[in-house]
Order: structure tokens, then C-alpha cells, then sequence
């Protein structure tokens, strides 16, 4: 993996190791530089009672050049590491979010919206956290190689004491990162529990604190707390244990050098600039050997993260678009039609069973026609209405807009012609101007506000501080439900799509503002007698053209208004025809559409026998849903 | 000159891990400090007196070990100029260097200790004010909750107190040691000789104006990398939640010019922080090397004239190379301690909120036993900084009556039903409960007799049979299974795969909708209040699970006071009396069919409007 972040950036890395490189080998060099000075400058100068200007100037310039070139170096090294983490970082994130956008929604479900994130924030990140050491450790070694080198090239005595302080000084390091990725691993583990607790006791606060639960909820959150501080002291300890150690090694090391340095130097074997140089070295390698420790430390975290970036690379299951257009010159409205589509999601966890939402689900939206599905919560209204955009693709069937199969067709043309409006409003953290024509070619403030008066919401918007510019925040956190609801609204009918497909996309709108909603809708499509003040009001969705419409719908009065009903229930159709039709010979549609009456009925007859029923009778609830 | 020390590439390891937990909380906040270090330091200090515990032993141990890092120069010197240079004594060596092994295994043994003792504490500190923290969260009002993000009250518990214990394990040893260091090898610089000192200073006093300098450049860069860091995330978390939107409307090209911004803007922001804190550790360099070349030149001049000997400028080389550590690491650590400390601040911020709805505790009264009454004296609401929501409402609800309150949205319903359960306390006027001001009603009484059914009937993930414990814990299955039965949902837990024990996932959302209201009412009814509020939420269920639920909702209610504000109008008529309220006030008071005789009435057009959606 590391290799493959050297093959993805290799100049960049080359300019890195060649300045961490260029450190090592000052670092040496200083070393050297500082007994020279030592030995031939000042012990010469003090033996003989006075200053060689020449020579002290040379020096001087030697220790303030090697500064210099070291600066080049950390200069190269750090610039280096540092651009290529970031550049790999961004190019990894375009990537992962490249393949968000390309897979299939199918897939989007069987993945938490957290783990995407993760995957795409802290898993590229851990990924190539190792990048940043790298070259410094790579310099290192380089270095370590030298400094032994230029040991021996010294004395083979001092040598061999190189040769016990590096290795020793390596192996604790190795050992450290070995003892301290497990300590770590746990800590980050229990953070993210403890804020899960968190996230979840102050989503629940309302609960919490209605039911007087806090003390409870505080020896949750204590209990975890208290577990991460354990886990936290362990690392501390470790700490404790090693950074100190790794320390005094090295200056053990230079004492060591001073007694051999000293037999040596007895021996006539080396200068006082050699003994210098050396105990120097000693002082100067301890830091930068810990690099390597680092990178080690990373590893295991930067290969767990770059699985999970794996995962999402290699996902496959795209939905291509084919090359089909339809005639965007006669912008009447479509003709959408289900042919024995069958449709099932894929199983959350690998155990369960896929289950079958839709099957042998066929029915035809004829051009300029509203038709309505209704059916009780978990029919598979909101897959249908999926399944006519091309959100997903049926299991098996086909789906078609004007007779040709929505697989076949263009993005463009595809999305020009059908939109969808969803059950839960999603609004993006933009202005309204931007949420509504969503950089749509063709679509200026005059259609935007056309769409917004159709929506039932160029009043709100009008009162916005900043009109069309108002920026909506986070998840449109600044609306009320409502709002959101009017601004998708606008949003899927500034487009003039010749289908619109609405998925209970009214049910937070106030039912009054619903009613003059829908009657606006229906006003362009010219099938009921609608208010003609909205008529005129609204120049509808492709000035004066119709659309289709297929609407999910619980409320009566969106049905009413629909020239077909379709009745789901398990994922199939049940029954078709107008509503009249229905209510008199389907039972459970006549049951669903009517529960408001029935329970009503129910509870005069309740509150007749009231003061003599026992509690639990006249509870029989209807389990099936 | 020294490669000892090489913070640059240590320091933004830790940082970027701490950047990346709270950026997203952190992202509109400004870098700037409001109070200053000091206050901040004195009040947390105050806040956790532990903190204190056995500091000056800590202290001390830190000062031995810092005595460690000044032992090697000092043997260098002695070795020097007693055994090597004025006449070869073996003797003089080895018992230095003994000596000084000695003293080093004694100041890493120190080191240990030192760290131990610290992490600790800190450690046991900074928990306890975690879970102080949560505990007052929680213990704030519903306004003031509502008032911050959710997401950035959890980031008060989880990375803000994160971001001080990682500053303290890293960070905090090297400040500590490091301020030590500096003053100690400038005390043995001075013993050797006062002149070299002042070499040295010289030398590093531009380098120490220049990383002031960019020490604070270095902070509003950071401050920018964290708010490019949560712009990035927003982006990315809209690409994901709007997935099926981008999907339905084409826009996967706008989508991802957006994102590639937002990528390209951190990464942008990044390299510009690295590249001013290598400018930073490049300063010391530099500095370090003038300081070196000047030490040679005047110290040849003493040494010349004998007022140095050869081992103390020797010594004084590998002085200057400690010197230089504290003053390169300043940057990158003084910029984690301010993190650390705006952390701290933050926290402690959210502690010194006195919550405004409290709990008067001992003194408190107890609610009278039996069905609670309701009265509402003279009650005035307004938000902070807002026009009144509910004007001088006066009304009186007696025992065991089942009451709706409907209006339009806005109209303060839901205001009359945070009252009631004192989640909020009102502006003007008093809420009774059979006679007690809510003010002085103990907490524990109050929520133990009175219980509201929040709209969104939030689960905890955990099981069904947990989530319905939550209100009672002492409760056993099969009291569980019988109150299940109670409510007429006996066949309902059989049908899920495990019964009680089925997990509900988070937020509840391996169950429907309506199955969650039926965990909530559950969980109300086992809670057995004497006064019941209701704030249902039945828009996004159809109409033969509505009508179920409220069929639960008859037998949760039966025997006790129940206020339910009703936002479907089928509960309005299912109750005893409709409140109705429009712009803060009550303007109808009756049973539905009495309001109904009206037809100009507020309650008749809400009627009429729901009629037409529903019939």
C-alpha cells in the first residue's frame, strides 16, 4: 500500500526522501563538523594561547552552513511528506465520493449513512497517515547506515558500541509501536462508544427527561466514561514506561563512548576530535530513529482504514444509463406503464432472507392522467414510485415512459421527463434559488418563481430575509416540515417533467394548503374542474403543457381527485378502478380509506356502554398491518 | 544543532486526529479565545480540585527527571577536562560516567513516575468532568437544549474532552518538560559561563519574536483547516443522505463539482498550515546554527584567555542542542494547548449554564396522591427574544378528564403541553398541578406521576422489553407481557420475531413508525402516571394504524387526567373536551359536538378543513 502511494505521487516522494536523506546526512556531518571544531580548532587554540582567525572563521561558517543545508533538508522532507498525505487524502476522497454518486441506491440502503462518511473522512485519512513519516523514516535508515559506516570508518571499538546502542534503541522503538497500537486501538474504541451513548441520550432527551431518567442515563455514560479513562491511563502508563527509556538509551550510550572513547584514546587509536564527533552522534541519532517507530505504530490503523476504502472502491452494481432519448420537442405529458415488475431488496445482514416488496405489479399512467396508489403503510407505494424514476430497477418487468424502457434512456433524458417527489424532503445546505433549479440548464428566477407560486410557496419564500437567496442550512434545519416539503415541490415541477410522481409528498403541508396545492397541480392537466383563481394564478408546470401524475396518497381528498385508483397490499395489486368503484367492492380498501368514520362509529357505541366495560374489552386492535 | 528534536512531524500526527472528531462541531466557531488562558486554567482548575492531587510531588519528580537531560553535557565536561584533556585518567572517566548512569537510571525511573502520577490524575479528572457534563446536559432545560446543536452538545462530552486528554498525553508532558529543560540548561549555560549564555540568547531572541509571529498565523490556519474540515463533511454527508435526489434529478455532475471544492479547499488549507509551521521549526534551525557558530567563535576567544575550559564549551555544543528542542517544539505544542484549552473553556462553558428549569430538590413538595387536576393561572410564554406564544391563559382541567387541545400549527399548542410537564417554566403566571405550583414540585415526584409521550416515541436501541423497562426497571417479562396484553398488543409482540427481546435498532428503526408509537405508549402505560400527556405524531402512518393506535391510546388513558394536543382532529372528538387555541390564547372550550354548533367558530373550520382531506 505505501508502494502504491510512491507509484501514485513518486516525484513528490523523490523530492521528500531526497530532503529527508539530505538531513541525515547533515545530521552526520554536524556531528563530525562539532569534534573538527573541537579537536583541531579549539583545543589547538587554547594549547597555544591564541585565536587563528582563519580557521575559527571557517569553522564558524561550517556549523552555520550544515544549519542551512539542514534546513533545506526539513524544508524538502516535510513539504514533501506533507503535500503527498494531502494530495493522496483529496484524490482518495474524490474517488470514494466519485463512487457514492456512481452506485446504485440499492447499495447507498445496505450501508449506514455513518459508515459512508467514515469511509470517505477518517478511512482515507487513516489510510495514508503513514505517508507523512515515511520519508524521514526512509532517511533514517539511510542515515542509521551512515552513522554506522562512518563508525567504523572512526574506530571499530566505538563501533561495536554503535552497533549495541542503534539496534537496542530500533528494537525498543518496535516494541513500543508493537505494545501501543492494541492500547491505542482500544481507546479509539471506547470513544466512539462513549459518543455513541451520547449521540443517543441527547437524541432521547426528550424521553429521558420526561420519564426523570437522567441518573440512570448518567451511570450509562459513567460506566463507559470510566472505561475509556482506564484504557487511557493504560496508554499513559506505557508511555510513561518507554518515552523516558527511549531517552536515556542514547545518552547511555554516549557514556558508554566517553569510557571506551577514553581507553581508545589511551591507546593512541583516535583524536580528541574523533571521541567528540562521536559522543555527538550519539546525541544527535536518538531523536530521528523514532520516526521509524511511528510508521510502525500507524500501520495496522492505515491498513484497516484502507480496507474499508477498498470496499467501496471495488463495489460494484452500477446502474448504467443506456442511449434512448425521447423526443423532448412535444412536451405532452407521458405514458408511464409497469409490466409484471417484481422487486425485492437484498438482505441487510447476510443471514436474513431477501424479501419480495413487489411482484407481478402492471399498470399503465395513460398520457395526461393522475392515477393514485393507495395501500397500508408497507405495500410498496414508495418502491413503485422509485421504480418509475429509475431509483432502482425491478428484479424482473420492465418499466416504460412513452413505450420505451426506462433503462434504455439517456440521463438527461430520463431526468428531464420524470421527477419524483419524495416522502421525507431532503434540501440541500444552498440557497432556495439553488435547492429549486439545482443548476438545471433553462430554468431562470421566472420559473423558479413560477414553481415556487405552484408549490404554494412563494409566500415563505417571499418573507425570507434574502428571497431566492436565503440560504436554507444544514438538512433545511430553518424550515418547518412543511416548508421543505413546498420547496421539493417546486423543485420537482420547475423542471416541467411530463410525469410527476409524488410520494405522500404532502403529508406535513397543513390540509388546507394541501387542497390548493393539489388543485394547482390538477388545474394544468385540465381533467377536473379546479379553483380558476390558482388556474390563473399558476401557468403550471411547462406553461400551459399537462403532465402526468402518479401520487401516493392516503387523504381522500388527493384521492378524489385522481381518475384511477390502484390498491396495493403486500406488494400487489389488488384492485384498479375509480374510487367509487373501490369503496364498493374492496373491503380493505373501503377499510383503510374509511377507518376515521368506522372509529367513530365505534366510539359512539363506546360511550354508551362506557361506565360498565371492563378495561380490556372492546380492545381488540387490528394486528396485521 | 540537533535532530533530537523534530516536532513538526510529531505534532500534526496528534492534531490531525483530534481535527478531524471535532471539526464538524467546531466548523462555524471562531479560532479567537474570548477569555483569556489564565481564567480558563483557574476556573477548571476550580472546577476539579482532584486536578491538585499530589501536584507538588509530581512537580518534583518532573524536576529530577528534567536534571536527566543536563547530565550528559555536565559528564562530557568533566570528562573532558578532568580525565581526557589535561592528562589521560581512566579513573576520573569511568567514575564519572558511572556516576552518571547512576543519575540517569534514578531521573528515567523519576520519568516513569512523573508521567504515571500525571496521566492518573488528569485522567480521573477529566472523566469525572465528562460525565459532570453529560449529567448537566441533560439536566438543562428543553429550551437551552434545543438552542445548541444536538451535535454540538454531544462534541462537549465526547471531543472537546478528547482533545484535552490527548494535548495532555502528548503535548502536555513535552510543555511541562520542555519549560523545564529551558530553565535548567540555562542555569548550568550560566554556570559554565555568563558570557556564552548571552551568545546563545542572542541568537534565539529573533527566532522566539518570529515564531510569536507565526505561532498565531499557525492558529488561524489550523482554525481554517477545522472549518474547511467541517464544510468538507457537511458536503460529503449531503452527497450520501441525498443520494436518491442527486439520483432522480440527474445532478451527479453539480454534486460532484461541489464536492471537489470542498476537497480542494481543505487540502488547500492544510498545505498552508504545513507550510507556516515548517517555516516555524526552519526559524529554530537557523537560530540554533547562529547559535552554535557563535558559541565557537567567543568560546575559543575565553578559552583563550583560560576563562573556559575545553570540556565547558564542549559541554556548552551540546547545551545549545537542548536549548534548542524546547524553543522548536513551541510552535506546534503551544498551538495544541490552546486547542486544548478552548476545549476546556468549552466545556466549562456548558457547566456554568445554571439550568433555568431546576429542580428545587429537598425542599420541594410531593405531589398529592391520586388523579391530578390541572390549573393554569394567568400563564404568559414567550421565547427568549420572541413575541409571546400563549397570553394570560387561564384554565382549569378537573381530575380524570380526557382533554384535547387543538389548533393550527403556531398556535402554541405545543407550548401548553411543555408547561404542563415543566419542561419549560412560563414567562408570567403558574401552572398547578391539584393545587402545586410546578415550581415546587420535586423532580422525582413529577416525572414518576407525570409523563409525556413525546411526539417522535424516541427508542433507545436496545430491545422492545428494555425500551418499555426504561420507565420502570424493577419490572419483570412477564409484567411486561401483561401490560402488553392490557393494551391489546398482546398478538402485536408475538407477531415480532423475538418478542420483548427484539432489538429495536437505532433510534427504533428496525420498527415501523406505528410500532414505535406502540413501544411509547407501552412504555408510558408501565410508567402509570396520574397525568397523562399526549403529543401524537400519526402523519406518516395510514389510517388503519392510526385508528389502532388509538384504540391503544383509550386503554393508556382510561382512569387518568390525559391532555393530548391532537394534530389529526379524530382525536379531538374522541375526547371528553376540546380546548381550542389560536394565536397564544384560548378562544373555544367544550365537547366537539358543542363546538361544532358553531359553523363561523376556529374549531368548525378546522373541522371542516379535515373533513375534506379525510372523508
Amino acid at each position: 500500500m505505501l508502494g502504491r502511494a510512491i507509484r501514485e505521487q513518486p516525484r513528490i516522494f523523490a523530492v521528500a526522501v531526497t530532503g529527508s536523506v539530505l538531513f541525515g546526512l547533515m545530521v552526520i556531518a554536524s556531528a563530525y563538523v562539532v569534534g573538527a571544531v573541537v579537536g583541531k580548532v579549539v583545543v589547538p587554540a587554547v594549547a597555544r594561547g591564541s585565536v587563528a582567525g582563519g580557521t575559527l572563521a571557517l569553522a564558524a561558517a561550517a556549523l552555520f552552513g550544515i544549519s542551512v543545508l539542514r534546513v533545506v533538508g526539513i524544508f524538502g522532507r516535510r513539504l514533501g511528506a506533507g503535500y503527498m498525505q494531502y494530495r493522496l487524502q483529496a484524490a482518495y476522497r474524490r474517488r470514494v465520493t466519485r463512487r457514492y454518486l456512481e452506485l446504485p441506491l440499492a447499495w447507498h440502503h445496505r450501508n449506514a449513512t455513518g459508515t459512508l462518511l467514515s469511509n470517505a473522512n477518517s478511512d482515507v485519512e487513516a489510510a495514508w497517515y503513514p505517508i507523512a513519516p515515511l520519508p524521514f523514516a526512509v532517511g533514517t535508515l539511510v542515515m542509521l547506515v551512515g552513522a554506522v559506516v562512518s563508525l567504523f570508518l572512526t574506530d571499530w571499538a566505538l563501533a561495536l558500541v554503535g552497533l549495541a546502542v542503534f539496534p537496542a534503541l530500533f528494537a525498543l522503538n518496535v516494541v513500543y509501536s508493537r505494545r501501543m497500537a492494541p492500547r491505542q486501538a482500544r481507546a479509539q474504541r471506547l470513544r466512539a462508544e462513549v459518543s455513541g451513548i451520547a449521540h443517543e441520550s441527547f437524541d432521547g432527551a426528550l424521553v429521558v427527561k420526561t420519564m426523570g431518567r437522567e441518573a440512570q442515563e448518567t451511570d450509562r455514560f459513567a460506566a463507559r466514561a470510566g472505561e475509556l479513562r482506564d484504557a487511557l491511563i493504560a496508554v499513559g502508563r506505557l508511555r510513561g514506561v518507554f518515552d523516558p527509556m527511549l531517552e536515556t538509551l542514547p545518552s547511555l550510550g554516549t557514556l558508554a563512548v566517553l569510557v571506551v572513547g577514553a581507553v581508545r584514546l589511551r591507546q593512541g587509536a583516535i583524536s580528541v576530535t574523533e571521541l567528540v564527533s562521536v559522543a555527538f552522534l550519539f546525541t544527535v541519532l536518538a531523536f530521528p530513529v523514532r520516526a521509524i517507530g511511528w510508521v510502525l505504530a500507524e500501520l495496522p490503523r492505515s491498513v484497516a482504514g484502507w480496507d474499508r476504502v477498498r470496499r467501496v472502491l471495488d463495489a460494484t452494481g452500477e446502474m448504467p444509463y443506456g442511449t434512448r432519448t425521447l423526443d423532448p420537442a412535444t412536451p405532452t405529458p407521458a405514458t408511464l406503464a409497469f409490466h409484471d415488475v417484481h422487486f425485492g431488496y437484498e438482505p441487510a445482514e447476510a443471514h436474513l432472507p431477501g424479501t419480495e416488496v413487489l411482484g407481478e405489479v402492471s399498470f399503465t399512467v395513460p398520457a395526461g392522467r393522475t392515477v393514485a396508489l393507495v395501500g397500508p403503510t408497507g405495500a410498496g407505494k414508495s418502491t413503485i414510485a422509485s421504480l418509475a424514476v429509475r431509483l432502482v430497477d425491478p428484479r424482473a418487468g420492465t418499466v416504460t415512459v412513452d413505450g420505451v424502457d426506462v433503462r434504455e434512456l439517456t440521463a438527461a433524458s430520463l431526468t428531464s421527463t420524470v421527477a419524483l417527489v419524495a416522502q421525507v424532503p431532503f434540501v440541500f445546505d444552498d440557497t432556495v434559488r439553488a435547492n429549486i433549479s439545482l443548476d438545471r440548464p433553462g430554468i431562470g428566477d421566472d420559473e423558479v418563481w413560477a414553481a415556487l407560486r405552484l408549490a404554494e410557496a412563494d409566500g415563505f419564500v417571499a418573507a425570507l430575509p434574502d428571497g431566492l437567496d436565503t440560504m436554507v442550512g444544514e438538512r433545511g434545519t430553518s424550515l418547518s416540515g412543511g416548508q421543505r416539503q413546498r420547496l421539493t415541490l417546486a423543485r420537482a415541477l420547475a423542471g416541467r417533467p411530463r410525469l410527476l410522481v409524488l410520494d405522500d409528498a404532502t403529508s406535513a403541508v397543513d390540509p388546507r394548503v394541501e387542497a390548493a396545492i393539489l388543485a394547482g397541480l390538477r388545474a394544468p392537466a385540465g381533467r377536473t374542474s379546479a379553483d380558476p383563481e390558482h388556474r390563473s394564478a399558476a401557468p403550471g408546470p411547462g406553461g400551459g403543457a399537462a403532465a402526468s401524475i402518479l401520487v401516493v396518497a392516503y387523504r381522500r381528498a388527493t384521492i378524489a381527485l385522481a381518475d384511477e385508483v390502484i390498491y396495493l397490499e403486500h406488494g400487489r395489486v389488488l384492485a384498479r378502478g375509480t374510487h367509487a368503484e373501490l369503496l364498493a367492492t374492496v373491503p380493505g380498501y373501503a377499510d383503510l380509506v374509511t377507518a376515521y368514520e368506522q372509529a367513530e362509529q365505534e366510539r359512539e357505541q363506546q360511550h354508551t356502554y362506557d361506565e360498565v366495560t371492563p378495561l380490556t374489552s372492546g380492545l381488540e386492535i387490528e394486528v396485521d398491518r | 544543532m540537533s535532530a533530537r528534536s523534530e516536532p513538526g512531524l510529531r505534532a500534526p500526527q496528534s492534531r490531525a486526529k483530534s481535527d478531524t472528531s471535532s471539526a464538524s462541531a467546531e466548523a462555524d466557531r471562531p479560532a479567537e479565545a474570548t477569555e483569556s488562558t489564565w481564567r480558563t486554567l483557574r476556573r477548571g482548575l476550580a472546577l476539579s480540585p482532584e486536578l491538585r492531587t499530589g501536584l507538588a510531588g509530581t512537580l518534583v519528580l518532573a524536576l529530577i527527571y528534567m536534571v536527566g537531560r543536563v547530565a550528559v553535557p555536565v559528564a562530557v565536561q568533566r570528562g573532558i577536562d578532568h580525565g581526557i584533556v589535561g592528562g589521560l585518567d581512566l579513573n576520573v572517566v569511568s567514575l564519572t560516567v558511572i556516576a552518571t548512569a547512576a543519575v540517569l537510571v534514578v531521573t528515567t525511573i523519576c520519568g516513569y513516575l512523573m508521567m504515571r502520577r500525571l496521566f492518573t490524575v488528569s485522567e480521573t479528572a477529566l472523566a469525572a468532568v465528562r460525565t459532570r457534563a453529560f449529567r448537566h446536559v441533560h439536566d438543562l432545560s428543553m429550551l437551552h437544549q434545543q438552542s445548541e446543536r444536538r451535535g454540538s452538545l454531544v462534541s462537549r462530552v465526547t471531543s472537546d474532552v478528547d482533545q484535552i486528554t490527548q494535548f495532555l498525553q502528548w503535548g502536555g508532558v513535552i510543555l511541562i518538560v520542555n519549560l523545564g529543560q529551558l530553565v535548567v540548561t540555562t542555569a548550568v549555560m550560566l554556570a559554565y559561563s555568563w558570557q556564552l549564555t548571552l551568545v546563545v540568547l542572542v541568537a534565539f531572541a529573533p527566532a522566539v519574536l518570529v515564531i510569536r509571529l507565526l505561532q498565531r498565523r499557525l492558529a488561524g490556519a489550523y482554525g481554517l483547516v477545522r472549518q474547511r474540515m467541517g464544510a468538507l463533511l457537511g458536503t460529503i454527508g449531503e452527497s450520501v443522505v441525498g443520494a436518491p435526489v442527486i439520483r432522480a434529478y440527474g445532478i451527479a455532475g453539480r454534486t460532484e463539482r461541489r464536492l471537489d471544492k470542498a476537497i480542494e479547499g481543505q487540502r488547500q488549507a492544510q498545505q498552508k498550515a504545513i507550510r507556516i509551521s515548517i517555516l516555524g521549526s526552519s526559524v529554530g534551525e537557523l537560530a540554533a546554527g547562529l547559535a552554535l557558530a557563535g558559541v565557537v567563535v567567543v568560546g575559543v576567544n575565553l578559552g583563550v584567555d583560560r576563562t573556559l575550559s575545553i570540556g565547558q564549551l564542549t559541554a556548552f555544543l551540546f547545551l545549545v542542542t537542548l536549548f534548542i528542542q524546547p524553543v522548536q517544539i513551541a510552535t506546534e505544542v503551544l498551538n495544541e494547548a490552546q486547542n486544548a484549552i478552548a476545549g476546556w473553556r468549552r466545556v466549562l462553558d456548558v457547566l456554568d449554564v445554571a439550568p433555568d428549569v431546576a429542580d428545587p430538590g429537598e425542599q420541594g413538595r410531593e405531589l398529592p396522591p391520586g388523579p391530578l387536576d390541572i390549573r393554569f393561572a394567568g400563564v404568559t410564554f414567550a421565547y427568549p427574544g420572541g413575541p409571546p406564544v400563549l397570553h394570560e391563559v387561564a384554565v382549569e382541567i378537573p381530575a380524570k378528564s380526557r382533554v384535547a387541545v387543538v389548533g393550527e400549527t403556531g398556535s402554541g399548542k405545543t407550548t401548553f403541553a411543555k408547561l404542563l410537564t415543566r419542561l419549560m417554566d412560563p414567562t408570567e403566571g403558574d401552572v398547578l398541578l391539584s393545587g402545586v405550583p410546578l415550581r415546587d414540585v420535586r423532580f422525582d415526584s413529577l416525572r414518576s406521576r407525570v409523563v409525556m409521550v413525546p411526539q417522535d416515541g424516541f427508542l433507545f436501541d436496545a430491545t422492545v422489553g428494555e425500551n418499555v423497562r426504561f420507565a420502570r426497571p424493577e419490572l419483570t417479562d412477564a409484567q411486561l407481557t401483561a401490560a402488553f396484553t392490557e393494551l391489546g398488543l398482546a398478538d402485536w409482540l408475538d407477531g415480532l420475531p423475538a418478542g420483548l427481546d427484539t432489538a429495536v435498532g437505532e433510534r427504533g428503526e428496525a420498527l415501523s413508525v406505528g410500532e414505535r408509537q406502540l413501544v411509547a405508549l407501552a412504555r408510558a402505560y408501565v410508567a402509570d402516571p396520574d397525568l397523562l400527556v399526549l403529543d401524537e405524531a400519526t402523519s406518516a402512518v395510514d389510517p388503519a394504524t392510526e385508528v389502532r393506535l388509538q384504540r391503544t391510546l383509550d386503554a393508556v388513558t382510561r382512569g387518568r387526567t390525559t391532555l393530548a394536543i391532537a394534530h389529526r382532529l379524530s382525536t379531538a372528538q374522541a375526547a371528553d373536551e376540546v380546548i381550542v387555541v389560536d394565536r397564544g390564547r384560548i378562544v373555544q372550550r367544550g365537547p366537539h359536538d358543542e363546538l361544532l354548533r358553531d359553523p363561523d367558530s376556529v374549531y368548525a373550520l378546522l373541522y371542516a378543513s379535515w373533513l375534506e382531506q379525510t372523508r
